[in-house]
This record gives C-alpha cells, structure tokens and sequence, in this order.
C-alpha cells in the first residue's frame, strides 16, 4: 500500500475522496456507536433519548446484563467452542494440506477438487438428515457434537488456505529431511508446521471467530440453555428483554468484545485469513 | 493416513447426510420412523406451493438489493481508499469491523434502529425529515424484506471493500500512468483500467453474493423469522419450518436440494465463464 503511494508522478485524490469515505466511516460506525452508547444509558434515558449519545455514562447495565443474560455459562461456552475448533481446523487441515502439497499421491487431485466442492455445499444440502442423525447419536445438545460439525464445515476452506501456505515453503527443506532419513510424520511435524506458522495461526483465529460468532447450527442443535453458546443465548436474552435497549446494548458489547479486542490486535491476520481464505474457494 | 481426520468428519458431517437429503427428498419422512418413498410427489407439492413461490421472489428481490449495495458500497468504497494515503490502513480496519460481529449482536442493534418510535425514523423527523416517523419498518409488509437486507449489506460490504482494494493494488500502476497519457479522465480510468484490472475478483464477489443470498437464513430469522405475515419468508426459513416445526422432513429435503440445484448453477456458469477464456 505505501509503495505505490510513495512514487512520483501520481495523480491526486479525488476532491470527495475523503467525504465520501468519511460518509461510509459513519455507515460503518453508527450502529456500533449506539450499541456503546445505548450500554451505558439508563432506562429513562433512553426513553428520551434513543440513539444520542449518554448523558450520564453508567456502566450499571453490563454488571445487569451479565447476570441476566448468564453470560458466564454462556461465554464459557462460546470459548470452548471456539477454542476447540480453531485446534481441531487447524490439525485437520494441516494434515490434510500436507498430504496434497507434499505426497503427490494418487487421487490427491481429485481430492482437491472434492475439497473445492465442500466450500461450497450449503449447509440447507445436508442440515435435514444430519439432523436427524445427530439425533440417533446422542449428539444433539452437547457440545462435542456442534464442535464435529464445525470440524466438517470449516475444514475445507481452511485446508485450501492452509494448502496455498505450504505451496510458497521450497520442497528444499523437506527434501533435506527425507535424505536425512526422517519419516513423512517428522516432516510435517519438525520442518513444515514450524515454518508454516503464521498460516496456522490465520486458520486458527479465523475459525475460532467463525465458531464464536455462528448462529445457525448453534440454534439448530443446541437447546439446553446450560450448553448454549453466546450467540443463540443471546437470541433469547434480547427477546426477553425487548424493551429494555440499555440491558441487550451491554450484552451485545459483552459478547462481540473478547473477539473484537483480539481482532484489532491483530488484525493483519485476520483480514488476511478472512479475505485470502474466501477467494481462494 | 494424513487424510483420514478430514475424511472422517466430511463423510460424517457433509458427504453422507447430503446423499441422505437427496433419498429422503423423494420420500415423505417426518424426521421420525422409517421414511415412505413417494417419488417425486415432495418436487411436485414444492413447484404448485404459493409459499415456495413467494420465498423464492422474497430470495430474488433480496439478491437484487444484497448484491447491488454490497458491490456499490465495497467497489466504490475502494475506489476511493486506494487513492488515499493518510489514514488509509486505519479506514480499512473500520470498514472490516462489522465483518467479524456477530449476527445476533448486528440485528439487535439494527432492531433498535429500526424501531417506529425511537429508532431512526424519530431521529429523522427531529431533523426535519418525518418519512419513517411511526413506521414500524420492521413490521410492515412493504419495508421489512429490503430492511432486513440492509442489515445484512452492512455486515458484508467491509469484506467486499477490503478484497477489491486488495486487487486494485495488483494493477499495474504503468496502465494508470499510460491511460492518463493518452488523456483519459479519471472516471475513464476507472471504468477501462480499475474495473477490468479486477475483473476476476468482481466476478467472484458477485458470484458469491449471489449463491449467499439464495442461502440466507441468520438475519431474516433473527429479526422477523420470516414475517409479518410471511413478508420476508425466504426459502432458507421456510426450510427450517417444514423441517423442524411441520416436520416435513423429506419436503424439506427437497427444498435443500432445490436451493442446492441453484447455487450449483450459479457455480456452473461461473466456471464456464472461466473456461471461455474470460479470465474471471
């Protein structure tokens, strides 16, 4: 980005350049911005005012909404989901990946095209009989079970940017390892997965964010409201409480905060694993 | 076996239940109980149903406005920060932002927004402009399908913007310096060396917006669950009913199938296009 800029002979800005930027800024802000104001008002308040800004900040309504919303239980939950499946993607798609850059065995083409397919099923193909089958195996309403399904459902995007990572690692250094005498296993494990780091970690947070934030395989297979992550509790949470907008803007903060402040730390990567990871399907 | 994990769980998760929807499609399975095969009786029901045939246009009106506005909004977004240096990188981090909320935190917030008589519609009539003042826009008939896409054109279009101007900075900047030569003005520029430099991205993005929004399912559920009186009913909700209220698996089976059918075609044409040489 800077690159470019810095060479002579560019043309400048457009005068509504930064208008208009400033006009999608406030797009993208404003909703995010009466959430933040809207926590921190009290009932009276937002009565008379909606969608301004505080006139006495008060942070009483994240304290209410934690308690009512069991946001305890239910981050808890998000967290283990999300945790759980970040690893899981990312091993099985390391696995995965490997074997298509690195063993050119037979059917590893046809098995990246399978992969490519996977990325685009839509979940309304299989959701019915899965359903059902979850069901038959005890699996609904546990979070192991929601967990396998996300396993299943990011993997193939997550071995196909997991897969473009390893194609920029020269065969060099496992080359070097496979004269040493080291077994396929040890190459992965000793050579690729520690240069291919900053990969893994895309894949990892990615599916983790995807995993914290998913609402419809959640809603579908989870009922028991101990085991609900945060995304279809709070569903529930915000009908209750309705009306009262100060009670479910806190809760919405205190959900989409633990991942907000791990994104815009760092935030390189996911943009990167968020973005390249899409196109790549 | 490297793949063996990978495997496993596709089978499990996707392979073997999606073959499954196709043979319960054809049969009159309630979720319970052995399933009866009825042919093509589910296939039949869904293209005489008034309520498939009033989701499925509910999925196109969405398409037009999810499609145009995210592309305007992130194409033309881009645009713009790519000719601008300070602040750049900051603003891409903005607009990203309501990429990674969740939707049921999005929808809340736009629930209130939305709302007749504290929401926007009173925010603009204090400023003088009283169009939505008590319109429940949310729960009238006319609004509330659009309404409900807006939300969702606000959670994708930051992803939009930041893939196009990940590509806009692919092109050569030799084809901006030779069409500024040849004196072209700067909207010339952007429609014969912008759009066509990041002509396969663009593809992409439609094509994907496209396939998400005969899919969509979060946002309509979240916010109307498909009303008021089935004004935003799209065929992913409608799904969810016969599965999971009417229990109507295999009915429901053949609307999976059927919302599958069409995203495959849109793949289709997508890579024909790539075939014929588009480049896309």
């Amino acid at each position: 980005m800077r690159r470019r800029r810095s060479r002579s002979g560019r043309q400048h800005a457009h005068p509504l350049a930064y208008p208009g930027l400033a006009v999608l800024a406030a797009f993208a802000v404003f909703p995010l911005v009466v959430l933040g104001f809207n926590s921190a008002k009290s009932s009276s308040e937002l009565g008379s005012n909606p969608l301004g800004p505080p006139s006495d900040p008060s942070f009483g309504n994240l304290g209410d909404a934690w308690a009512a919303g069991a946001f305890a239980t239910t981050l808890l939950n998000s967290a283990l989901l999300a945790a759980a499946t970040g690893l899981g993607v990312t091993v099985i798609a390391s696995l995965t990946a490997y074997a298509l850059t690195r063993m050119q065995t037979r059917g590893s083409k046809g098995l990246l095209f399978y992969i490519l397919v996977c990325t685009a099923v839509p979940a309304q193909l299989f959701i019915v009989p899965l359903f059902f089958l979850w069901t038959d195996l005890a699996l609904t309403n546990t979070l192991f079970g929601l967990i396998v399904i996300y396993w299943a459902v990011f993997s193939p995007f997550a071995t196909l940017l997991l897969r473009s990572y390893l194609l920029t690692i020269p065969r060099d250094f496992d080359e070097a390892g496979r004269i040493e005498g080291a077994s396929e296993r040890q190459i992965l494990t000793r050579i690729i997965l520690p240069l291919a780091r900053p990969g893994l970690l895309v894949v990892a947070l990615t599916t983790a964010l995807f995993a914290w934030n998913e609402f419809f395989f959640a809603f579908t297979f989870i009922q028991d409201e101990g085991l609900k992550p945060a995304s279809t509790s709070f569903l529930a949470f915000r009908s209750e409480f309705a009306t009262n907008w100060g009670l479910t803007s806190a809760g919405g903060l205190i959900m989409i905060a633990p991942p907000l402040l791990l994104f815009l730390v760092l935030q390189r990567r996911f943009i990167d694993g968020l973005t390249t990871g899409g196109l790549k399907a | 076996m490297f793949v063996g994990p990978f495997l496993a769980v596709n089978l499990l998760v996707i392979a073997g239940p999606s073959l499954a929807t196709v043979f319960y499609s054809l049969t009159d399975w309630s979720g319970l109980g052995s399933p009866e095969w009825v042919g093509l009786e589910n296939y039949e029901q869904l293209v005489t149903s008034p309520d498939f045939w009033a989701a499925a246009t509910h999925n196109l009106i969405w398409t037009a406005i999810f499609v145009t506005l995210s592309i305007g909004l992130g194409l033309g977004g881009a645009l713009l920060l790519s000719q601008v240096t300070r602040g750049a990188i900051g603003l891409r981090l903005l607009y990203f932002i309501p990429y990674t909320v969740a939707s049921v935190v999005t929808a809340s917030v736009w629930q209130n927004i939305y709302d007749p008589t504290r929401g926007i519609g009173k925010l603009l009539s204090d400023v003088g402009i009283p169009v939505l003042d008590g319109t429940a826009i949310l729960g009238t008939d006319s609004t509330a399908l659009p309404a409900v896409s807006v939300i969702n054109v606000w959670a994708f279009w930051g992803f939009v913007l930041v893939v196009c101007l990940a590509a806009l900075q692919g092109v050569e900047r030799s084809l901006y310096e030779a069409a500024r030569l040849e004196g072209a003005t700067r909207w010339q520029q952007v429609r014969y060396v912008s759009i066509p430099g990041i002509r396969p991205v663009l593809v992409f993005i439609v094509v994907i917006s496209v396939m998400f929004s005969v899919l969509v399912f979060d946002y309509v559920w979240i916010t109307t669950r498909g009303g008021p009186a089935g004004a935003t009913e799209v065929v992913g909700t409608l799904l969810y009913k016969e599965a999971f209220e009417r229990f109507e698996a295999g009915y429901a089976a053949a609307l999976g199938l059927s919302m599958t059918v069409v995203c495959a075609f849109v793949a289709l044409f997508y890579l024909l296009l790539r075939r014929r040489g588009w480049e896309v």
